[in-house]
């Protein structure tokens, strides 16, 4: 049973919005009264996965979700897919651009340092589709 | 050590609003690549960049950094300092480069603020 759902959409190269999502999500959770450490795991994965959708996708959304036991953390798009998860996932690979890189963007470290951040962590992604990761956050741990 | 030290070593202004000269803090993170200051943080850092956009205040916000300093003369664009007096983000201005503040802080006592 979720006493929680709520949807973010996220627009694709539109840096001046990029992370409201998550600073959003963040001031959620702390109302919400959720531990500081979660909400710092959360915040920092969330933002990571918000970022993605801007420089990699064309468009997508973040979901939250929270039931008694755990926060889930959705994100969708539509785009092009990850032809090979295991290499995206490894620190220091990295597909974006020159122009992402001026922004701060696109250490190839944001998949890896997701999966280290939530409890679980499953990403599925379809070539000229799209992406879905899902992260589940414990919350009394 | 206090923001009031920190720019003291480094020559530095501050440029926010209500800067809080008293506020502490312990480590520091010097760069400008966001992703490397969101991996393995540490907290009560100060973070230093030459990167002036919005997603540094972005940063901050979402790992709790209090203080930035922007190095080489840099000054953040009106978007990111505006979102740091909203988010009570305490930022101050060098005109060293990345490489000497860094080195000037370590040696006044702040420790790495990433792990590893
Ligand atoms: N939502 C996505 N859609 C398409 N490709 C993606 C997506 N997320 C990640 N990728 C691919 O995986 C790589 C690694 O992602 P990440 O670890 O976040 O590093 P970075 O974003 O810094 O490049 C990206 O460079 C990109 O090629
Ligand atoms: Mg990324």
């Amino acid at each position: 049973m979720s006493i929680l759902k709520e949807e973010f959409p996220v627009e694709a190269m539109d840096f001046v919005t990029a992370g409201e999502a998550s600073a959003q999500i963040k001031r959620l959770l702390k109302k919400l009264g959720v531990d500081p450490g979660v909400i710092r795991r959360l915040s920092i994965a969330c933002y990571e996965a918000e970022i993605n959708l801007v420089i990699h996708s064309d468009g997508g959304k973040l979901t939250l979700e929270m039931n008694p036991e755990n926060v889930s953390l959705i994100s969708e798009d539509v785009g092009p897919g990850i032809p090979d998860i295991d290499l995206a996932m490894s620190e220091g690979y990295s597909t974006a651009s020159d122009d992402v890189r001026m922004m701060g963007f696109g250490a190839g470290m944001g998949l890896a340092n997701m999966a280290r951040n939530a409890d679980r962590f499953h990403i599925d992604s379809k070539v000229g589709e799209g992406t879905r990761i899902e992260m589940i956050f414990d919350i009394n741990k | 050590m206090t923001l009031k030290r920190i720019c003291e070593i480094l020559s530095a202004q501050p440029l926010s609003d209500n800067f809080d000269e008293d506020l502490e803090v312990q480590c520091a993170c010097s760069s400008d690549m966001m992703s490397d200051v969101l991996a393995f943080p540490k907290e009560h850092m100060v973070l230093l960049t030459g990167l002036v956009n919005p997603q540094v205040m972005r940063t901050c916000d979402m790992l709790d950094i209090r203080a930035v300093v922007f190095t080489r003369g840099k000054l953040p664009s009106a978007e990111a300092l505006e979102m740091a007096n909203e988010n009570g983000i305490n930022v101050m201005g060098t005109h060293l480069t990345l490489f000497i503040a860094s080195g000037k802080l370590y040696e006044g006592g702040l420790y790495n603020g990433t792990k590893g």
